[in-house]
């Protein structure tokens, strides 16, 4: 079966810094694919080259067994995208956030609907409905976050790709998105690829896991064996321990 | 020995001055064409372009209005000092009205905007590249050319033409205030004198250049800020640039401009 996401030898430098050195990576449809790594390793490099927002050097990129063909709106309308700094639109709404791609474009839904709808998000990431006509600077750090997971979801995209969704939330809402992730998957279908450093979010979120270092996937695997892998950079990765291969200093 | 060296850091350092310019003028160039296909294509967004109307033109109005008015009066006061040199004082408000609605209305009127507006809209646009939304905006399948960029060069190109045109009769009102109060003119004759002066050509010509001039000021702002370099410090880089470069346009614009329209 053709996976739905394939990277294939995708290689990135900026300037002088070779960040990404051959990554190979492959995402079954309805499957759940958590990357880990070290910070600075270049995962989020790795999900923005699938979007196209970053042009690799090298390599391919294949979505259903095709590259990215000339209609880049509508390869993209099959992506949700949770950006790591949230990347909400400040001079809108949270519901207008929420509904950007329902009030234009293919959906083209009515105002009232669109709202509608994005009320539905906001409350299934934990936010009630006062803050739909509040602007994203009033916000904490956590609700943007989530008004951007809201964001993503909004449109039920068949790919969903969430860069770090539970930095900055506390364990109970951490344990609420980590849910809503699982149950994205599993009832909708659809293919996730998350950014993580939160080992319980990995536990909770993942059907497979891969962890990048130095630029390329160092291991994957089913989360089931990612405790008894032998591997010594993942052990060291997910016990957290100072000692290891892996240097503190990069 | 070391001369050559010299010599030959010198050189090396105009040739990649020289590099560097092509290199802005080419990307420059390539932004303003991607802008002009993405105007004739749709969707278009008539919201943005309502709403940048209204900040780059109406919020644009006080700052417009005050510097044609003072402009206007300064203008009276020495016309009429330089006139009375060979008895010309009669040529006040002629030569006021041409000066303003020829010259001075567009040109102050956009090197106000672009000090305004150009700032804000790289600063703007700059903060979405740094805060990834501009990517956003791409990855919810809309073009951030289409949506960011078109609206506030439509605007501003629409605006600035009618921000001129009060400007232009706020500063022939400054003169006339002027030459009424503190000239001694009469306010009857000082219209009419103005009036019958004034030929369908020198208003025109004055818009035509101030439409050019939004077009500058609007390009200027979403380019720099479009490819703001990373933090604050890219942004703040962003809008200098942007208010620099649409001052130095508009003036060189304006001698271009001017010369086509009357040299002949
Ligand atoms: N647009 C860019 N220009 C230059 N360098 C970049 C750019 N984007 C990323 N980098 C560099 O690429 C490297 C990887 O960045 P990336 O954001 O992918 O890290 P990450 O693995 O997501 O880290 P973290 O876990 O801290 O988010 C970093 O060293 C960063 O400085
Ligand atoms: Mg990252």
């Amino acid at each position: 079966m053709t996976p739905k996401i394939a990277l294939r030898d995708i290689h990135k430098a900026f300037g002088s810094k070779h960040v990404l050195r051959g990554v190979d990576l492959e995402v079954a449809r309805g499957e759940s694919l958590v990357i880990i790594g070290g910070s600075g390793t270049g995962k989020s490099v790795t999900i923005k080259s699938i979007l196209g927002l970053i042009t690799p050097d090298k390599g391919e990129i294949l979505i259903d067994g095709a590259p990215m063909g000339r209609d880049r709106d509508a390869f993209l309308a099959q992506f949700g995208m949770l950006f790591q700094g949230g990347a909400l639109f400040d001079s809108l709404s949270v519901w207008q956030n929420v509904a950007f791609r329902l009030i234009r474009g293919r959906y083209k839904m009515t105002r009232e609907a669109a709202r509608e709808v994005a009320i539905e998000k906001l409350r299934r990431v934990g936010l009630s409905p006062d803050v739909a006509d509040q602007f994203p600077a009033e916000l904490s750090g956590g609700m943007q976050k989530r008004v951007g997971l809201a964001r993503a979801i909004a449109a039920e995209p068949e790919i969903i790709f969430f860069d770090e969704p539970t930095t900055g939330l506390d364990p109970i809402m951490s344990g609420v998105i980590n849910e809503l992730i699982r149950e994205i998957v599993v009832e909708m279908g659809a293919t996730a690829m998350t950014i993580t450093h939160d080992m319980t979010s990995v536990r909770a979120i993942a059907d497979k896991v891969a962890m990048i270092h130095n630029g390329k996937v160092r291991w994957s695997g089913p989360v089931g064996q990612m405790e008894t892998s032998g591997d010594p950079y993942l052990t060291q990765f997910i016990t957290g321990s100072a000692e290891g291969p892996i240097e503190a200093v990069r | 020995m070391v001369l050559l060296r010299l010599i030959d850091d010198f050189l090396a350092s105009i040739g990649r001055s020289v590099l560097n310019l092509c290199r802005a003028v080419g990307h420059l160039t390539l932004f303003v064409a991607v802008t002009l296909s993405h105007m004739v294509r749709t969707p278009i967004y008539p919201r943005e372009i309502g709403a940048q109307m209204l900040r780059i033109g109406y919020y644009s109005l006080p700052v417009v209005g005050l510097t044609t008015l003072f402009t206007g009066g300064a203008l009276a006061l020495q016309i009429y000092a330089g006139g009375a040199r060979f008895n010309a004082e009669a040529v006040v408000p002629s030569i006021v009205a041409i000066g303003m609605v020829r010259e001075l209305g567009p040109v102050l009127g956009g090197l106000m905007v672009a000090g305004r507006v150009s700032a804000s809209i790289a600063a703007e646009i700059g903060t979405m590249r740094v805060t990834e939304q501009i990517d956003a905006l791409t990855t919810l399948s809309t073009n951030p050319y289409k949506y960011l960029v078109v609206p506030r060069v439509v605007a501003a190109s629409v605006t600035l033409p009618m921000l001129v045109l009060v400007g232009d009769v706020i500063g022939v009102m400054g003169g006339y205030l002027v030459g009424v109060n503190r000239l001694g003119f009469s306010g009857v004759a000082y219209i009419q004198n103005t009036v019958d002066f004034l030929v369908l050509d020198d208003v025109v010509s004055g818009l035509a250049k101030a439409a050019v001039f939004g077009f500058i000021v609007a390009v200027m702002g979403c380019y720099h800020g479009y490819n703001s370099g990373r933090g604050a410090q890219g942004v703040g880089q962003a809008t200098t640039n942007a208010v620099v470069t649409a001052s130095i346009l508009i003036l060189a614009a304006n001698y271009v401009l001017t010369e086509v329209f009357f040299s002949a």
